[in-house]
């Protein structure tokens, strides 16, 4: 049953939403590149981490934002803290950045930027206008469908995701190898 | 206005979910409202509980029995000075407490004190709590940080380490109980939080019971995970007094400092109502598939009223207890009109039981129904705030290595011992 459906309450992806959490998104993110402080830039980093999982949610999907909380802004973002808390931040800020790598910063961005134009102008053509069916009501459940599989068929993504989850096993594994002395 | 106020009276569904805002308004006002006194009282009743434990008095000058005693420290807390210190960063000083306030008010949205009592319902209820609440160590770890000083920023590394690693053995618990969601027809679960609470209803059980022992392991690797998550005694080692003077909070003072107890104590709240929720049958009262009909709704409907009936008792013999020298005169006299107002409470409250039982529909029903699921909740979450101040009197502080140890190689592989064998119980059983 969805809610939404049935008394015909008024949408919340309305512009104003998007143009705030969008605002809020690029504003925090250009603080994270200026500010010289690092923890200063990690709070502004879970600023646009939040307000990109407030963009999810308007986009119908609340299991990828609910996600995009607990693994980013709460999780990683903790031990991002945890480790520049133990960094002296008033030298750091002093010292001159000895990288200059700026170019291919540049680079890459341009080439970002890319291809965000190209799906803007060209996205009627790349992707197909579906409908919505039931989204918010049933969108762990097709996510899990997606992985998992359903009624007894493997899921259009199941190689994918064991592969991923591989991956992730063996930088855990590297992990502890890495800081374990003898094991 | 008032037609969007009259048109959800009707309404079976949350306020959020049915789309009407004013009601959902009305609903934050009325949680926050309710845990700010919680918390008043919850102020009270530790120190006095803690107190007997340790056969003192406790606050026994400001009221009678000390009953104005959070009243006064909440006077104190706001007239007090609020210092900055000099070297500290004065923008995230003074952001960190408002952190760790909003991700412990904000998972209060989805807390569902009964099918319709809840700000709204989502599809992710729980993973949102998770992760609103999880946002909570923010607020610490800023604060240490901030503070730019010794024993805070330790306090802050602790919180957040131990925060951090309990948070798995916590998740990996509540999986398992999601996991029981799905043992229905259908076969598939829920996230949502009053989902959960409808699944316990339609398998009749509790999965606080279900495949016994597994969802009563479970629940207790939760409840000693919550216990770690919200910093409280014995694994309050951010504040541990002996070591960090005051933890996270050494630098704060008056009315920040009193944003940071708020905190904790709703985050207390909050996870004391995922366990009721998860566990305990949240607003359900016992035995809902076996005590049903209208005789039985009658008797437990008459609970909340009595309930309040006993307090207002206690409290009238605690009056008339006071020792007879005119010097007490006064306080006895505040002590009988506080239980008169307790006893008021109690009369109404009954009075609703009584009507609402005549006639079905009426608004006096949906009063009863209402009040007799929050009762219910929030008696089961009460306990669960008892046991947060029974813990804090019986157990000394864990060391950091021993919290370590305990989190990762005994909470983790048993909780993860505990998902496995629930999978392959549900699926083997049915």
């Amino acid at each position: 049953m969805n809610p939404l459906l049935n008394t015909g309450a008024a949408p919340v992806a309305t512009p104003f939403f998007f143009y705030l959490l969008a605002g809020a998104a690029i504003l925090s993110g250009l603080l994270v590149i200026t500010r010289r402080n690092a923890v200063h830039s990690a709070l502004a980093l879970i600023v646009t981490l939040l307000s990109v999982s407030g963009l999810y949610l308007m986009l119908y999907a609340p299991f990828v934002a609910g996600v995009q909380i607990i693994v980013y802004a709460g999780g990683i973002m903790v031990l991002f803290l945890f480790v520049i808390m133990l960094v002296n931040i008033e030298r750091v800020s002093k010292e001159r950045q000895f990288n200059r790598i700026w170019p291919v910063g540049l680079a890459a961005s341009c080439a970002l930027l890319a291809v965000f134009l190209a799906a803007f102008t060209k996205g009627k053509d790349l992707f197909h206008d579906r409908p919505i069916t039931l989204p918010e009501s049933t969108n762990t459940q097709q996510i899990a469908g997606y992985l998992y599989g359903e009624a007894g068929r493997i899921g259009q993504y199941t190689f994918a995701f064991e592969i991923a989850s591989l991956l992730l096993l063996v930088a855990i594994l590297g992990a502890v190898i890495m800081t374990k002395k003898k094991i | 206005m008032l037609q969007e106020f009259m048109s959800y009276l009707g309404s079976n569904l949350p306020p959020g979910s049915a789309g009407n805002q004013l009601w959902a308004l009305i609903y934050v006002f009325v949680i926050f409202a309710g845990v700010a006194v919680i918390v008043l009282c919850m102020n009270w009743i530790e120190r006095k509980a803690l107190a007997h434990f340790q056969i003192r008095l406790g606050p026994m000058r400001v009221g009678p029995h000390g009953l104005l005693q959070p009243f006064a420290d909440a006077l104190k807390l706001m007239l007090k000075e609020d210092i900055i210190p000099d070297e500290a960063d004065a923008v995230v000083f003074w952001v960190a407490p408002v952190i760790g306030l909003l991700a412990a008010f904000t998972v209060y949205i989805v807390i569902p004190f009964g099918p319709s009592q809840a700000v709204t319902d989502m599809n992710i209820g729980i993973l949102f709590m998770l992760g609103v609440s999880s946002l909570g160590v923010l607020g610490i770890v800023t604060a240490g940080w901030a503070s730019n000083s010794h024993y805070p920023l330790i306090g802050a590394l602790r919180s957040s380490a131990q925060m951090v690693s309990y948070e798995v053995a916590m998740g990996m618990a509540i999986l398992s109980a999601i996991m029981m969601t799905s043992m229905n027809a259908a076969g598939t679960g829920t996230l949502s939080m009053i989902g959960i609470v409808e699944a316990q209803q339609q398998q009749g059980i509790w999965f606080l019971f279900k495949f016994f022992p597994l969802g009563f392991i479970a629940f207790v690797i939760f409840a000693i995970a919550m216990v770690a998550e919200t910093n409280r005694s014995p694994f309050d080692l951010a504040e541990a007094e002996s070591e960090l003077t005051a933890g996270f909070h050494t630098e704060y003072s008056g009315l920040r400092w009193s944003l940071f107890m708020l905190a904790e104590y709703a985050a207390m709240i909050a996870v004391s109502s995922i366990a009721v929720t998860l566990w305990l049958g949240g607003w359900m009262h016992p035995f809902p598939n076996l005590l049903h009909g209208p005789a039985w709704e009658f008797i437990f409907s008459l609970f909340p009223g009595l309930t309040f009936g006993a307090l207002a008792a206690i409290t009238f013999i605690g009056a008339a207890r006071m020792p007879s020298h005119s010097f007490f005169r006064i306080q006895r006299a505040g002590l009988a009109v506080f239980a008169a107002l307790i006893g008021l409470v109690a009369l109404l409250l009954l009075v609703i039981a009584v009507a609402g039982r005549a006639n079905d529909t009426s608004i006096a029903a949906r009063f009863r129904e209402g009040i007799d699921y929050v009762y219910w909740f929030m008696l089961k979450v009460a306990v669960f705030m008892y046991l947060f101040i029974w813990y804090r009197a019986t157990w000394p502080r864990y060391r950091f290595d021993q919290l370590m140890k305990v989190g990762w190689k005994v909470m983790l592989p048993i909780s993860l011992g505990v998902l496995i064998l629930t999978a392959i119980v549900g699926v083997l059983l049915p």
